[in-house]
C-alpha cells in the first residue's frame, strides 16, 4: 500500500509499487486531467506537481512518492493562481486542442512559483519541456508573461 | 487596423472545458467496463502469411482476425486496403490481427506472443521511377513543346522532401460498442462521416445502424482525417466479434510507426528560358510515395500538382504526377495537403532560377507573381481580388528585407547571418468539383423552444475553433448573444453529413451554410418555437468548370495567400541554425476571429518552419527509424522566434463574413522561407528538406 496526498488529500494506491503514477492518478483514482502523450518523459502532457516540483508522472514508478505531496490539474484548477492563469491563456489564445494545456498549466505554475517575473527567454526555456503542436508556443509564452503581470504578488 | 465585429476576439465556446480539463478524450471515458485491444503488426515490408500460430488465450481474452469483418475493406476513397491482412503483408506495421483482453497490459503481453510464419517477399523500398504507379494525373496549359524548341537555355533541377509526421500530442485511438444491431464508434478524429462510410461498408450496415461520435480530439493536422477510418474499422472487428465494448488507444511508438505520414516526394523541374533569362515554360515531373496502399494519395497527388507552379503565372507548364507504391507505411493528409512539397520545390528551383540568369533572387520572383485575371497553372482564371503586392510590401518593409539580403552577402566569420523571403498561396476547399459532386453538404442549425440556437454540423473542433467562429457567425447574424448559440462534438445519429473537417473548407464552405441558415431563421424568427433549418452546398460560381479528366479548368473556387521573410544565425561550427524573427503577412479573406486566426498561422507557420528544417523522419529497409519524439525532434518553445504577422483585410464574396480558408495556408511557406535563409546565409542551394544540420554540414 502506497500512501500519498493527492489534490490535498490522503490517498492509498493498491498498484504495485512498480507501477506508474500517471496509472494510478488516472484509472485509481480517476483524475483523467492528466494527459498521456509519449510514454517516455518527452512531451509534458503527463506532468503534475511533486512537492512543487514539475515531473511527468509517466516516468514515475509509485513506490517513489511514498509521503509526496501530487498536484494534478483537478487540484490546482480550485486555485486563485489557476484564475489568473485562466484569464491570461484566454486572451492570448493560448488553448487550441487542450491536449497538452493541463501539463501546460503546471509548468506555468513551476515556472512562476520559481521565477515570478520571467523575461521572455526565460518563459521560452521554463516551458520547453511542454510540447504543443498546435500553437507554435507564441501565444502561450504571452499568456504566461500576461499571467505573470496580472498575477503580481500571487506568485 | 479597423477590426469589424466579426473579427473581434471572443472567448472560445471550449475554452473552460479544455483549460480545466473537463472535457474528455477518448482515453478518459470510463463509463463502462472497456476491453482493450492491441494489434498484432507484420514485421516484414512484404510477405505472405503462411501461418498465424495464437497463444493459449485465457478467459475474457479473444482474437480478432479478417474472418470476423464481413467485408475486409477500409474506405477511405476506395476499398483498397484490407482491415486485417489477407495472405499477403505489405508494409511494415500492416494490422494482421487484433488480441482482445481485460486490460492493455494483458493485451499487449499476449499479442507479443502471436507467432507469425510470414514467407518473405522482395520489397520495392525506394521512391523513384519503376515503382508500382497507383495514380498518375499529366496536365498541360500553352505550347510547351515550341517554348522549349525555342528555347536559348534549359534549367533544370531536382528537389527532395522527407516524410513529415502530423505528431498530434493525442495519440490515435478509437472506442468501439456493438449492441442492439448498432455499430457505435467513439473517438479521436477530423471526420465522422468518413469512418461512418468505412465501418457502414465493413460490416454490411446502413446510417442507421452505425453511429460515430467525436470525442474532445488532441490535435488532428490532417492526421486524424484518413487514419481513423482504419483504427475505426478494427477496433469495430473486436466489438463485433465479442460484444463488449473494446477500447483501442495507441501509444506513441506505435502511432508513429503505423499511421499516415506526409509523402515523401521527389520533384523535378525543367525551365525553358529566352535569351533574356524570361521563362518560357516549365516541364515538371513529380513523384510522391503513397506507401504500400493509395488511400487518400490520389486526391494528395491532384493538390501538389495543380500547386506545382505556387503562387506564379507561367506562361506554360506541362506537369506529371504519380502516386508510387512502396513497400512502406501508407502515406495521406497532413496539413497541406501536398502543396509544401510542391511549394517548397517551386520556391526554390524560382530562387535558382534567378541566380541561374544573374538576376535578383526576389525581383526575378515579383516578375512572375500571379495577378487577377491570370490564368492558373490548370487553365483556370484567377477571378478574384489578389493583395500580393501589399503582403510583399508590408513584409518587405518590417523585415528590412532588402538592405539584409545585400548585408549577409559573402560573409566569412563563424557565425553568418540570412534572410529569406517565400511567397506561397492555398487552394480553398476541396480540390476541383468534389463539393459538388462527391460532398453535398447539409448543415442545420436548430432553434430550440428555449430560444437557444444549435450549430449541428459534422466538423469537428480539433483545435483550430470552428466551434467557436460558427457560433459566431449565427449569433452576429441573428444579432442574439453569443452565449445563446452553441456547437456540440458531432454524432451522427444528430448532425448531418456537413462534409469532412479538411481542406480549409470548414469556415468558407460550412460557414456559409450556416450562415445562410442564419439569415433565414432570423426571417421567421419566433420566440418560444422550435424549429430546424437545413442549407444545402450551393456551389460559387467559377470562370472556368473543372474538368477531372482533363485536369484543366478552376481547381478552386479562390485562394488564400501568405508571404513570410525569416532571418537565422547559421553556426558554422556546429552547423546549427537559431531562428532571429519571422515577419508575415497573409490574406484569408476577412479573419473570422483575430485571435483564433492568428492562431491557426503561428501554429501552422512552426509546423512549416520545422518541415523544412527539423522534423527528419526516415524509413530505413522500411521500417520508420524515428518512432519518439526523442529521435523525431518537433518545436519546443524555445526553438521558436518571435513572429510578426498580420492580415491584410479581403474580403471574399461568397465566404460568411469575407472568411476564406485558413488552416492550411501558414504551413506552406513555412520551409522555403527557412531554405532561403540558409542559402542567403551560405550562399549555397538546398535542394531537399528537411534541411538539417547535417544537411547543412555538407552545404558548408
Amino acid at each position: 500500500m502506497i500512501r500519498f496526498k493527492l489534490n490535498g488529500k490522503d490517498v492509498e494506491s493498491k498498484m504495485l509499487p512498480g507501477a506508474r503514477l500517471i496509472d494510478s492518478i488516472r484509472e485509481e483514482f480517476g483524475q483523467i486531467g492528466t494527459k498521456e502523450g509519449c510514454s517516455e518523459g518527452e512531451c509534458g502532457a503527463c506532468a503534475v506537481l511533486i512537492d512543487g516540483e514539475l515531473v511527468n508522472s509517466c516516468l514515475v514508478a509509485l513506490g517513489s512518492i511514498e509521503g509526496q505531496e501530487i498536484v494534478t490539474i483537478e487540484g490546482y484548477r480550485e486555485t486563485d493562481r489557476f484564475k489568473v492563469l485562466d484569464k491570461a491563456y484566454m486572451k492570448a489564445g493560448g488553448v487550441q486542442c487542450g491536449i497538452c494545456t493541463p501539463g501546460m498549466i503546471l509548468a506555468t505554475e513551476a515556472l512562476l512559483a520559481k521565477n515570478p517575473h520571467p523575461s521572455r527567454e526565460e518563459v521560452k526555456v521554463g516551458l520547453a519541456g511542454n510540447l504543443c503542436r498546435c500553437t507554435g508556443y507564441n501565444m502561450i509564452v504571452d499568456a504566461v508573461l500576461q499571467a505573470a503581470e496580472e498575477g503580481d504578488g500571487l506568485w | 487596423m479597423h477590426i469589424s465585429r466579426i473579427q473581434a476576439p471572443v472567448k472560445k465556446k471550449d475554452h473552460d472545458e479544455k483549460f480545466g480539463a473537463h472535457a474528455l478524450f477518448v482515453d478518459d471515458l470510463q463509463d463502462k467496463v472497456y476491453l482493450y485491444a492491441k494489434a498484432v503488426r507484420s514485421p516484414v515490408p512484404h510477405g505472405k502469411i503462411k501461418s498465424i500460430e495464437f497463444p493459449e488465450l485465457p478467459e475474457g481474452c479473444y482474437k480478432v482476425t479478417m474472418d470476423d469483418v464481413p467485408q475486409n475493406g477500409v474506405v477511405v476513397i476506395q476499398a483498397d486496403q484490407p482491415v486485417f491482412a489477407g495472405d499477403v503483408v505489405r508494409y511494415i506495421g500492416e494490422c494482421i490481427c487484433l488480441i482482445v483482453a481485460p486490460t492493455q497490459r494483458m493485451a499487449d503481453e499476449l499479442a507479443a506472443e502471436v507467432k507469425l510464419d510470414i514467407e518473405e517477399l522482395e520489397p520495392d523500398l525506394e521512391l523513384r521511377k519503376g515503382n508500382e504507379i497507383a495514380h498518375e494525373y499529366r496536365y498541360e496549359t500553352g505550347d510547351v513543346e515550341r517554348a522549349f524548341a525555342e528555347a536559348v537555355d534549359i534549367f533544370e533541377e531536382t528537389f527532395e522532401t522527407g516524410y513529415q509526421e502530423q505528431a498530434y500530442i493525442e495519440p490515435q485511438g478509437m472506442i468501439a460498442e456493438w449492441e442492439d444491431g448498432i455499430m457505435t464508434v467513439k473517438g479521436s478524429l477530423q471526420c465522422p462521416y468518413y469512418v461512418q462510410t468505412s465501418i457502414k461498408h465493413a460490416f454490411k450496415l446502413d446510417d442507421q445502424h452505425v453511429r460515430i461520435i467525436q470525442m474532445a480530439t488532441g490535435g488532428g493536422f490532417g492526421g486524424k482525417e484518413d487514419y481513423p477510418s482504419v483504427i475505426g474499422c478494427q477496433v469495430a472487428a473486436a466489438a463485433y466479434a465479442i460484444g463488449k465494448p473494446v477500447k483501442m488507444i495507441y501509444r506513441r511508438q506505435e502511432d508513429m510507426e503505423v499511421t499516415t505520414k506526409r509523402h515523401p516526394s521527389k520533384s523535378t523541374y525543367r525551365t525553358a528560358l529566352d535569351k533574356d533569362g524570361n521563362i518560357l515554360a516549365m516541364d515538371i515531373d513529380v513523384m510522391f510515395n503513397g506507401g504500400a496502399y493509395p488511400g487518400l494519395s490520389s486526391v494528395v497527388l491532384q493538390r501538389g500538382l495543380i500547386c506545382a507552379t505556387s503562387v506564379y503565372t507561367i506562361p506554360a507548364v506541362r506537369a506529371l504526377g504519380t502516386i508510387n507504391l512502396t513497400n512502406t507505411v501508407p502515406n495521406g493528409a497532413y496539413r497541406g495537403f501536398g502543396a509544401p512539397q510542391t511549394t517548397f520545390a517551386m520556391e526554390q528551383h524560382m530562387a535558382h532560377l534567378a541566380k541561374h540568369v544573374g538576376q535578383d533572387v526576389l525581383d526575378f520572383r515579383l516578375k512572375y507573381v500571379a495577378k487577377q485575371g491570370d490564368h492558373t497553372s490548370t487553365g483556370g482564371k484567377h477571378s478574384t481580388k489578389i493583395v500580393m503586392p501589399e503582403l510583399i510590401d508590408r513584409v518587405l518593409k518590417k523585415s528590412d528585407y532588402r538592405n539584409k539580403v545585400e548585408q549577409f552577402k559573402n560573409q566569412t566569420g563563424r557565425y553568418r547571418r540570412g534572410i529569406g523571403f517565400a511567397m506561397f498561396s492555398h487552394g480553398c476547399g476541396f480540390t476541383g468539383s468534389a463539393e459538388r459532386d462527391l460532398l453535398k453538404s447539409v448543415a442545420h442549425l436548430y432553434k430550440h423552444a428555449d430560444n437557444r440556437v444549435e450549430v449541428r454540423v459534422a466538423n469537428t473542433d480539433i483545435g483550430q475553433g470552428i466551434k467557436t467562429t460558427l457560433c459566431k457567425i449565427v449569433a452576429d447574424t441573428l444579432d442574439i448573444p453569443l452565449e445563446r448559440v452553441f456547437c456540440n462534438n458531432p454524432d451522427t445519429f444528430i448532425v448531418p453529413d456537413s462534409g469532412p473537417t479538411v481542406a480549409s473548407r470548414s469556415l468558407m464552405i460550412v460557414g456559409r451554410l450556416i450562415q445562410r441558415a442564419a439569415i433565414r431563421m432570423k426571417e421567421e424568427w419566433e420566440d418560444g418555437v422550435e424549429k430546424l433549418y437545413e442549407e444545402h452546398f450551393i456551389e460559387e460560381p467559377t470562370t472556368i468548370a473543372w474538368d477531372i479528366t482533363k485536369f484543366f479548368g478552376d481547381a478552386y473556387p479562390t485562394y488564400s495567400w501568405g508571404v513570410y521573410a525569416l532571418e537565422t544565425i547559421v553556426d558554422t561550427v556546429t552547423a546549427k541554425t537559431e531562428l532571429v524573427k519571422l515577419w508575415g503577412a497573409y490574406d484569408i479573406g476577412t479573419p473570422g476571429d483575430e485571435t483564433i486566426a492568428m492562431g491557426q498561422m503561428m501554429g501552422g507557420l512552426t509546423q512549416g518552419l520545422a518541415y523544412g528544417s527539423i522534423e527528419d523522419m526516415v524509413a530505413v529497409d522500411g521500417k520508420i527509424k524515428q518512432n519518439a519524439f526523442n529521435s523525431y525532434n518537433i518545436p519546443t518553445s524555445s526553438d521558436i522566434c518571435d513572429f510578426d504577422l498580420e492580415f491584410v483585410n479581403n474580403p471574399y464574396e461568397w465566404g460568411p463574413y469575407g472568411a476564406k480558408g485558413a488552416g492550411e495556408l501558414p504551413l506552406n511557406g513555412g520551409a522555403p522561407v527557412y531554405t532561403q535563409s540558409i542559402e542567403n546565409a551560405l550562399g549555397a542551394d538546398v535542394m531537399k528538406i528537411p534541411c538539417t544540420v547535417e544537411e547543412v554540414m555538407e552545404l558548408l
